[in-house]
Formats: structure tokens, C-alpha cells, sequence
């Protein structure tokens, strides 16, 4: 692809600055007259808190939810409108109870973060501590003690998607069944949580700067909670480091900033530090499964049954609700295959855990753990490649867009193709040719493949269907032409990663054909750019992407009709390519356009349209089913059959994103998330013990691969354009992330398969790796 | 995560850190390099009162070459020790311990006296000092002491520094050429600290057969028993020992230090 415009790989505009370490953080931003915050958190699990002691030096430097709550804040309340959801209340700070370590009981305010520290450290609470509730499955029985005593049990909610199917089970000639956990994991983008808050006399607006993906959503939610109008509220995120979900929420600690700086009418910040984001937040993906898929002779799956939990921790967060996970489980678990029956049950379990965050991915990784789990046991029982297995279920091409058993509109694609260019890109005979040598360490090599397709840029439906806080559905963008020629986006997204400095800006070219360096986005502030529901499950490029298009094609036409007047031409006969309006074989550029436009008038035709050279437009797919990314993730490994060590020896992805508006960015993105997955397969775990102490407090305990433990990745693109968006764009975000874990499973079930050894339950860690040979050992 | 506020001194002579460390009216700590001190400060797990910085005393960032040992300053980094501090068998070994320590961020500012003192069970130089027979010269304003580095530690995160007494000088002593050595450590990524590790040693012309397990949650066990080192390390020998550490009743503990150490032996030729 030559020149700017979609589908050209050209570096990110953003880099500049990023790279040089010139970026502007919460962290970087000083407010003349700013305090510094520090939290006081519990440090025990369940328990009846009932009173503080605060040395009278320090009183007035200290707040409680009871200063709050005098002022009439409200506690965090994400319900959702699915039958049967138990609602729970989460105060900023705690009131009478905390539910998990970690919560935030007090705040204290002082010039540096190390004083406010020194207060916090003088602080203490009376709690009666009540029985934990740690593990889901306890949670789940008749006795438990409850984490919200209202509640006739620890279930935020119970669903149950399609029915069951025991004629079939019966009768069908391979069944596997799986007991499968995964772990809860921590979110760790790079940037932890961060958030100034000031008021603005000026303007009478409570100004919040946060790390924050979803800046209108966070309005809507400090509005809710504060009682001030959202008019009275602008969110500004600056530059921000990554969020994967963890910065898609209305933090208590936001709520907590705000509510201080109105109060003391003094700036104050706030700068989580990696213990607290460690132990008291950020937490995701810790699922519980029962399964069982049923395969006729050959493979091909007749049905899965499924009893899934969700360990939720202890309140629903804003927007996504305590919901969202499990509900998701329930809708994707079928994955990218076509089956007849299918029944899944799953429990969103309330725990005296932190809160649970939809992380890159969703519930996708688990359930792709999973279902690629019970595909190579299929293959495994009727004694086939799993890469068969996985063909002859695949939904194939011929019936595409096709609709699943769970009502998933997949758009397009042939995902049977991306399965059939792993196994040749990965050299399978190789690897088998391999295995049937003995390696001279002694190591066993294993060859692993997953196959997931991905939802992105959600429709109404889906959310309206759960009826929680945020639905989506439509998008918006302002384009401004500026007096020299340049171009202003404003969108409602977030890009803190994405890099839509660059692909907005790609996809404006594409339009007007402005050179990039003349493009600037605005993006991430309530104040500047239009409402949106953010930066989140993949979405956009698709939805804020197919805004810019929108409103730059308006743009063109208004563009056209001065243009064509200033060369004396009918703005039929004109074209706009290159920046220019051209007719016959006169131009004028853009930038003239725009001169006369702002500071010539009186050079315009009389019937020109006065709404000028400044455009909101809007964007809304054809299907209201989102777009399907998918891809074949292969691995192969080499497991250390004395330690329990995985090396990755070798990493394909084979993905077809659609129309890629900069694949450079594609493949970033995937790189990330590949890394991510690898530390969902192999190395990322949060205990607890059994009162609730979280035991990975620092990076001591809590392993994330690093640059020395992520492999070459590779990857190959297909390129089936989705029939319902701008360009043919889909969603791609989350992707890379979604299949490592399963991809890695498979490889090393593959290498232990000599020894008869299986692991299940990620993070597939050397002690359940010995655990699982030894296993074997004892039933041989 | 800010530390206490605390007063710092980098004092750039032995007998000035003496005199600080000396102190009996505040918490002093001395900081060696700050890798594992720095977390602990921020993490207020350390509240000092006063920290003595003594990387900027010349006497202990130097390395010596002297008749019968290799003298490493307690303040001489890893990051040195993996450049080649010294150009024969010992200064070889030195650099392959120092080179797997960490990552080279952690090994440039990291020191050996720094890590011994800190004396978590883990740490690569607690292991292989005490397999490499180093002594350990000790400082206070009583004067110095000799301590065997297989002794210096005491149990986890203790050693046998007095209060005041700060370690400033490690002391190797020259392998013959034909000296053999191995050393396997098992973790997950670099920068971890081991799940299990093992040094093994074997010196004739000196007289040394030495296996050391380390990693064990305590201090390192050391077998000096040429039969032992003879027999590969049986894993019912280990599983002796190591029920003696507070890893004995972990059966995935005990087997990996068994193949750790058969690991170590077969690096070592054995």
C-alpha cells in the first residue's frame, strides 16, 4: 500500500513524543495549591467496621464516608435490568462494613503523598471481623456468610442460555468432560490509576483529569454519585498508559478526589501506586468451569453443557456491572463453532475479593481456554489432528454471515482458512517429524493451536438486553477545517495505545487527503468532543473511525461546492483528490478553500452553505451485531518434563482483522496482546489465603512476562472485509490476547501427552505441570 | 508507597560509616546498592531513621588480587563482576553468577556485599559464596572479624552482623585451573528470585568436594562429602536435608532442588 491513507503502514504520529518520555500523565500534571491523597484501606477481608481512631493532630486532614455522606454523596450503584440481579451499593469509602482487603475506609489529605502516607499510617479502624468468603464455589453454599446481609445469597446473578439436550448426551459416542480454573489475574497497564481534581471558578465546573478510557462515562457516573449536573462536570483524560479495562470504570477514588476538591475548593491527586493496584483493584478473569462436549465419531460436536462461575468480588462496577462477565460466558462459549445443542448455567458470585473488571478480551480468554481445551480432547478421543477437529466444526465460509447458537451474527471470514495457514505456517509435520526424535536435553516438545472469533464495536441489543448503566450503538465526530488548511478531529474515544492519533488521521486523509501532519486529534475531554461510551471492546475504530469518515465526507462536499465557484466550474464537474478541488485542468487547495472560506467571504458564492467548513458526524454500522474479527493462534513449546518449564519456541498468529486501516498498529496491538496472554497461560495468579489476604502484593510474587519471556511472535494476515462498516473495518483490540492461553495449553497437553499427563487450570504453572506428570505416574 | 522520612549520609570513608552505624540514638540502615532496599523503604517494611549509603568509600568498591584470594569490595557490583573483574578461573565464575543475576538494570546498581547482607535465601550470592568458600570480612568500631560466608547467615534475612558492624569486603579464594563448578538455579523469568538453586564445587588440588542447596526459605545447605558429590546427589539425601528447612513437607520443593542439584553437577562435570 503506497501513500497515508487506509491500509498504509506508516509510524504513529503520537511516538514522537511517547518515546522521548515527553508524554503528560496524571502523574506529570501540578495544580498551583495541589494536596496529595493517600487512602487508609482495610486490611482484613469481612468484617463490621465500627469506628476510627484518628489522633486529634491529624483530624482535619482525614475524611470518612461519613463526610460524604453528610454531603449527600451517594454510594457506587451499577444495577443491571437482567432478571433476578441483586443489586449492591458500593460507598467510596466504606460505611458500616468492608467486603474485600484493600477497600478504602479513610482518606488523608497533605502536601506530599509521603506525609499523606505518614497520616494514613496513624489512622486505625475497629472492625468485627466476620467469616471470609474466598473461594466462589463456597461462596456459593447454603451457610455462607453473606457479603451483602440483604441478600438471600452470594449470587449477583444466575442466568441460563439454551436448554438442555439428554437424549443426545446419551447417546453420543464421544463425550469430554473438563474441570477448569482460571486464575484471578491483575490488569497492569504500565500507568497505574491516576486523577487530579480541581474546581474551575471560571467556568463553575468540577474539572476531573484522569487516566481514564471512558471520560463521558465517568461524567455520567460522578454526576450520579455527586449529585452536581453533568454540565457542571468536564473529564479531561491527559496522555494516558494503557487500561485494558481497568480505566473503563468510575473509580471510588474519583468519586472520593472530586468530592475533596469541591469541599476544600483546593486541587488534590491522587497516584495509585503498584501495591494498591496490586492488591486492593484492577482484578479480572478468575472463572470456574464444569464442561462436557459431546462429538460424534469423527469430531464433529453435537453439544456442550456448561456450568460456569465467575468470581465477581464484592461489588458491581460502573458501568459494566457485576454481570457483564458471566453473561458474556454464557453468549460466547460456543466460540467460532457451529453446533445444535448447547446449555450453560453460570453465577456471577459476589466474594470478599476486589471488584472484577472486564479485562482486554472480556470473558473471551477463559472461554476460548476452554473450548480449545475440549476441541483437542475431541480430537484426542476419536484420534484425529486437533487442526481437523477444528476445520470440520468451524463455521465455514460458504454460510457466512452467519448466525450462532446463541444468536452471534458472525459477519465474514474464513476461519477454516486461518486454521489450515497455522498448521502449514508452524510446519506441523515438522513438529511431529520432531517429536518422534528425542530431544538431547530431554525436553518434550508440544504443538498447540486455538481458533476464537472476537465481537467488537458491541450494538445496542446486546447491552440494552442486559440493562446495565452504558449501551452503545452509534458514534460521533467533529471535523473542523482550520483557517490554513489543517484538519481538527474531536472524538469522543480515548486512545491511551491505540494509536488513533495516526489512524484517524489515516482514515481523515483517506477522505480529504490532507497530509497527516496537518491532522490533529482532539480526543478524550468532555468540555472539547462529542459524547461517547469510550475507548472499549474494540470499538473504536470501527464506530469513532466511521465518525471521522462521516463527517470528512461532508466536509468534501462543502469543500467542493466553494471550490468549484472559485474556479468558475459546476460542483458537479469538480473532484476532490489529492487536497485539491480540480476541474478540467484547474485546482485550488484546500487551504485556499479555507482561506476564503474564513478570511475572504466576500469571495464566496452568495448561496453558500453557512454551516461552513466545521462538521458533526455520525457513524452507525449496518448490523447492530458488532463486527467479528477471528484467528488460528499456533505454539510450540518445549516443556521441561523435571521443572515444569515452558519455553515458547515458536508463536504464529494468523488473524484476519478485515480491511486494517494501519497494520503496523494491527500488529502491535496483537503483539500486546499475545504478551498478555502468555501471562494469563503461564505465569499470572493472585491468591488469597484463607482470609482473604491477598499474597501477590508486589512483582516479587506476582509474575508478568517480560521482554526475556515473550517470544518472536509472528503474523499472518487474511483480509475478509466486514460488509457492515466504514472500509470494511473490524474490531481487532482485544484479539491477541484472547487465544495465547488456550494455544499454549494445547502445545504443552501435546508435549506431556508421551507421559499421559494433562493440565487444565491456568496459569499453567511448573508445580501443576509436575503435579499433572505425577498424576499420570500414579494411575500408570 | 513513599518511605518514612528519613536523614541519608554517604560518607566516603570506612571509619566515617563506622562512626554513623555506631549511632545508638536512631534505626540506622545500611544501603548497598538499594535493589532490595529501595522496594522495602518505599514499601515502609524499612523505617529508618538514618540511611548510610556506602557505595562512595573507595575501599569497598575495589577488587584485589591478593596472594591467597580474590578480595571483592562489599560495594563492587555484579554488573562489574559480569564485565570480568578478574581474568582466570575465579574472576569465570564470578562473572557467570553475576551475569544471571537479575537483569543488567539490577546487576548496575547491585552489590555483592549488598546481597549477602540482605541475606534473602534466594539470592545467587548467598548460594555461591558460600560454595566458593568466601570469607567474609566484617567492620565495626571494635575493629574486624572474619566470618565463613557458609556461616554468615544466620536464617532468613539475618545474618551475623552485629549491630554497627557492616560487611565491606568478600574473599575468594583462588581456584586451581582445574577446579570444577556448577551452578543451576530454577525460576521462571529473570528477575525472579530461585524456586530452588544449587552450587556445587570440586577442587582437589584444594581439597574441596562441596554441594550447596539453596533456596531452601532458610540458609543454604551445605554438604561438604565427597561421597555425596560422588553420588550425583540422590534425591533421598536431599529430601533428608531439606526436612530440616522449612521446605521439607513440600514434595514439588524437594524434587526440584533434587534435579537442580544433579543440574549443578552435571555443569560441573561431575
Amino acid at each position: 500500500m503506497q501513500g497515508t491513507g487506509v491500509g498504509a503502514r506508516v509510524r504513529r504520529k503520537e511516538d514522537d513524543r511517547l518515546l522521548r518520555g515527553r508524554g503528560r500523565f496524571v502523574a506529570d500534571i501540578a495544580l498551583v495549591g495541589m494536596r496529595e491523597l493517600a487512602f487508609v484501606r482495610s486490611p482484613v477481608a469481612h468484617a463490621r467496621l465500627r469506628g476510627f481512631e484518628i489522633p486529634d493532630a491529624v483530624r482535619h486532614a482525614v475524611f470518612t464516608w461519613a463526610d460524604l455522606a453528610q454531603d449527600g454523596v451517594k454510594p457506587i450503584r451499577a444495577a443491571s435490568g437482567l432478571p433476578g440481579f441483586k443489586v449492591s451499593e458500593q460507598p467510596a469509602m466504606a460505611s458500616d462494613k468492608v467486603r474485600f482487603v484493600g477497600e478504602p475506609i479513610a482518606v488523608c489529605v497533605a502536601d506530599s503523598r509521603a506525609e499523606a502516607e505518614d497520616i494514613a499510617a496513624l489512622v486505625s479502624a475497629e472492625f468485627d471481623e466476620l467469616p471470609v468468603n474466598v473461594d466462589m464455589l463456597a461462596a456459593c453454599e447454603a451457610g455462607a456468610s453473606r457479603v451483602h446481609e440483604h441478600w438471600k445469597d452470594n449470587v449477583f446473578l444466575e442466568t441460563s442460555v439454551g436448554t438442555p439436550f439428554p437424549a443426545v448426551a446419551a447417546a453420543a459416542p464421544v463425550k469430554v468432560c473438563r474441570t477448569i480454573r482460571t486464575a484471578r489475574q491483575c490488569i497492569l497497564p504500565l500507568e497505574g490509576k491516576g486523577v487530579v481534581a480541581s474546581w474551575d471558578r471560571q467556568t463553575e465546573q468540577l474539572v476531573l483529569q484522569t487516566a481514564t478510557q471512558m471520560p463521558h462515562i465517568v461524567r455520567s457516573g460522578l454526576s450520579e454519585c455527586l449529585g452536581v449536573p453533568q454540565d457542571a462536570i468536564r473529564v479531561i483524560a491527559p496522555d494516558v498508559g494503557g487500561g485494558f479495562g481497568w480505566k473503563g470504570l468510575l473509580q471510588p477514588e474519583e468519586v472520593v478526589a472530586a468530592w475533596l476538591a469541591m469541599r476544600m475548593d483546593q486541587p488534590v491527586r491522587w497516584i495509585e501506586d503498584r501495591r494498591e493496584h496490586l492488591v486492593a483493584a484492577a482484578n479480572a478473569r478468575e472463572h470456574h468451569y464444569e464442561v462436557t462436549a459431546y462429538a460424534d465419531a469423527r469430531g464433529k460436536l453435537l453439544g456442550v453443557e456448561a456450568t460456569a462461575h465467575v468470581d465477581a468480588g464484592a461489588y458491581s462496577i460502573y458501568p459494566f456491572s457485576a454481570c457483564l462477565e458471566a453473561a458474556q460466558v454464557g453468549s460466547i462459549l460456543p466460540g467460532p463453532y457451529e453446533f445444535s445443542h448447547y446449555h450453560c448455567r453460570t453465577y456471577s458470585v459476589c466474594t470478599n475479593k476486589p471488584p472484577i473488571v472486564p479485562y482486554r478480551g472480556v470473558a473471551r480468554p477463559n472461554v476460548c481456554f476452554v473450548i480449545e481445551q475440549l476441541i483437542d480432547g475431541i480430537a484426542q478421543a476419536v484420534g484425529r489432528e486437533s487442526w481437523e477437529v477444528r476445520v470440520e466444526n468451524l463455521v465455514p465460509p460458504g454460510k457466512m454471515p452467519f448466525d450462532n447458537i446463541t444468536g452471534k451474527h458472525f459477519d465474514s471470514g474464513d476461519y477454516p482458512e486461518s486454521v489450515r495457514r497455522a498448521v502449514a505456517g508452524i510446519d506441523l509435520a515438522g513438529v511431529r517429524a520432531r517429536q518422534r526424535q528425542n530431544e538431547p536435553d530431554g525436553r518434550l516438545i508440544g504443538v498447540g493451536l486455538a481458533t476464537y472469533c472476537e465481537q467488537g464495536a458491541h450494538g445496542t441489543a446486546v447491552y440494552h438486553g442486559w440493562g446495565i448503566p452504558m449501551v452503545p450503538g452509534h458514534e460521533q465526530a467533529q471535523a473542523r477545517i482550520t483557517p490554513d488548511g489543517g484538519l481538527e478531529l474531536r472524538v469522543g474515544v480515548q486512545s491511551h495505545g491505540q494509536g488513533m492519533e495516526t489512524t484517524f488521521a489515516q482514515v481523515a486523509h483517506e477522505v480529504l487527503g490532507i497530509p497527516l501532519e496537518r491532522i490533529r486529534l482532539i480526543h478524550g475531554d468532555t468540555g472539547l468532543t462529542p459524547y461517547s461510551t469510550g475507548t472499549w471492546g474494540s470499538r473504536s475504530m470501527v464506530m469513532a473511525g466511521g465518525a471521522v469518515a462521516t463527517s470528512c465526507r461532508i466536509l468534501a462536499q462543502r469543500l467542493r461546492r466553494i471550490g468549484a465557484h472559485l474556479l468558475q466550474a459546476s460542483p458537479e464537474d469538480s473532484v476532490l483528490a489529492g487536497g485539491c478541488v480540480r476541474s478540467g485542468g484547474a485546482e485550488v487547495s484546500i487551504a485556499e478553500i479555507a482561506h476564503t472560506w474564513y478570511r475572504a467571504p466576500q469571495l464566496l458564492p452568495l448561496d453558500v452553505d453557512p454551516a461552513g467548513l466545521e462538521v458533526t458526524g455520525g457513524h452507525k454500522p449496518k448490523s447492530d451485531h458488532g463486527t467479528f474479527s477471528y484467528a488460528t493462534h499456533a505454539a510450540v513449546v518445549a516443556v521441561d518434563p523435571e521443572l515444569g518449564l515452558v519455553d515458547i519456541i515458536d508463536y504464529l498468529v494468523v488473524e484476519d482483522a478485515g480491511t486494517m486501516v494501519n497494520p503496523m498498529i494491527v500488529e502491535g496491538q496483537i503483539h500486546g496482546g499475545v504478551a498478555q496472554g502468555i501471562g494469563t497461560g503461564l505465569y499470572e495468579c493472585s491468591p488469597y489465603d484463607n482470609e482473604g489476604q491477598p499474597l501477590a502484593s508486589t512483582f516479587m510474587d506476582y509474575l508478568v512476562p517480560g521482554f526475556t519471556e515473550v517470544p518472536h511472535i509472528r503474523v499472518e494476515h487474511m483480509h475478509t472485509p466486514s460488509p457492515y462498516t466504514e472500509f470494511g473495518m473490524k474490531g481487532i483490540g482485544e484479539g491477541g490476547a484472547i487465544a495465547p492461553a488456550a494455544a499454549l495449553c494445547n502445545a504443552i497437553n501435546d508435549a506431556l501427552r508421551p507421559l499421559g499427563a494433562i493440565v487444565s487450570d491456568a496459569p499453567i504453572t511448573p508445580r501443576r505441570i509436575l503435579a499433572a506428570i505425577e498424576a499420570a505416574g500414579a494411575t500408570r | 508507597m513513599k518511605p518514612v522520612d528519613f536523614a541519608y549520609e554517604r560518607p566516603t570513608s570506612l571509619a566515617a560509616a563506622l562512626d554513623l552505624l555506631a549511632r545508638d540514638d536512631c534505626a540506622v540502615r545500611v544501603m548497598a546498592g538499594a535493589q532490595s532496599l529501595g522496594p522495602m523503604l518505599n514499601l515502609r517494611l524499612a523505617q529508618p531513621d538514618l540511611v548510610v549509603d556506602i557505595t562512595a568509600i573507595a575501599e569497598l568498591t575495589s577488587v584485589r588480587r591478593e596472594k591467597q584470594a580474590l578480595a571483592v569490595g562489599a560495594c563492587v557490583t555484579h554488573a562489574r563482576l559480569e564485565d570480568g573483574a578478574a581474568r582466570d578461573r575465579t574472576g569465570e565464575v564470578l562473572a557467570a553468577i553475576a551475569g544471571g543475576i537479575a537483569y543488567r538494570a539490577v546487576r548496575n546498581r547491585g552489590t555483592i556485599g549488598g546481597s549477602l547482607a540482605h541475606a534473602d535465601p534466594s539470592a545467587d550470592w548467598v548460594v555461591c559464596a558460600a560454595a566458593l568458600g568466601a570469607e567474609l570480612l566484617l567492620a565495626s568500631k571494635a575493629g574486624q572479624r572474619t566470618v565463613a560466608a557458609a556461616e554468615f547467615m544466620v536464617g532468613p534475612f539475618e545474618t551475623a552482623l552485629q549491630p554497627g558492624e557492616v560487611l565491606v569486603e568478600v574473599r575468594l579464594p583462588w581456584l586451581s585451573e582445574r577446579a570444577r563448578w556448577g551452578y543451576c538455579k530454577f525460576c521462571r523469568k529473570a528477575g525472579e528470585f530461585a524456586q530452588a538453586s544449587a552450587a556445587v564445587l570440586c577442587d582437589p588440588a584444594r581439597d574441596v568436594q562441596r554441594c550447596v542447596i539453596g533456596a531452601t526459605s532458610g540458609c543454604p545447605v551445605v554438604i561438604d562429602d565427597p561421597q555425596f558429590m560422588r553420588e550425583g546427589g540422590r534425591s533421598e539425601r536431599v529430601t533428608e536435608l531439606l526436612s530440616a528447612t522449612p521446605l521439607g513437607d513440600d514434595p514439588f520443593a524437594v524434587r526440584t532442588h533434587a534435579v537442580v542439584l544433579r543440574r549443578a553437577l552435571e555443569r560441573a562435570g561431575l
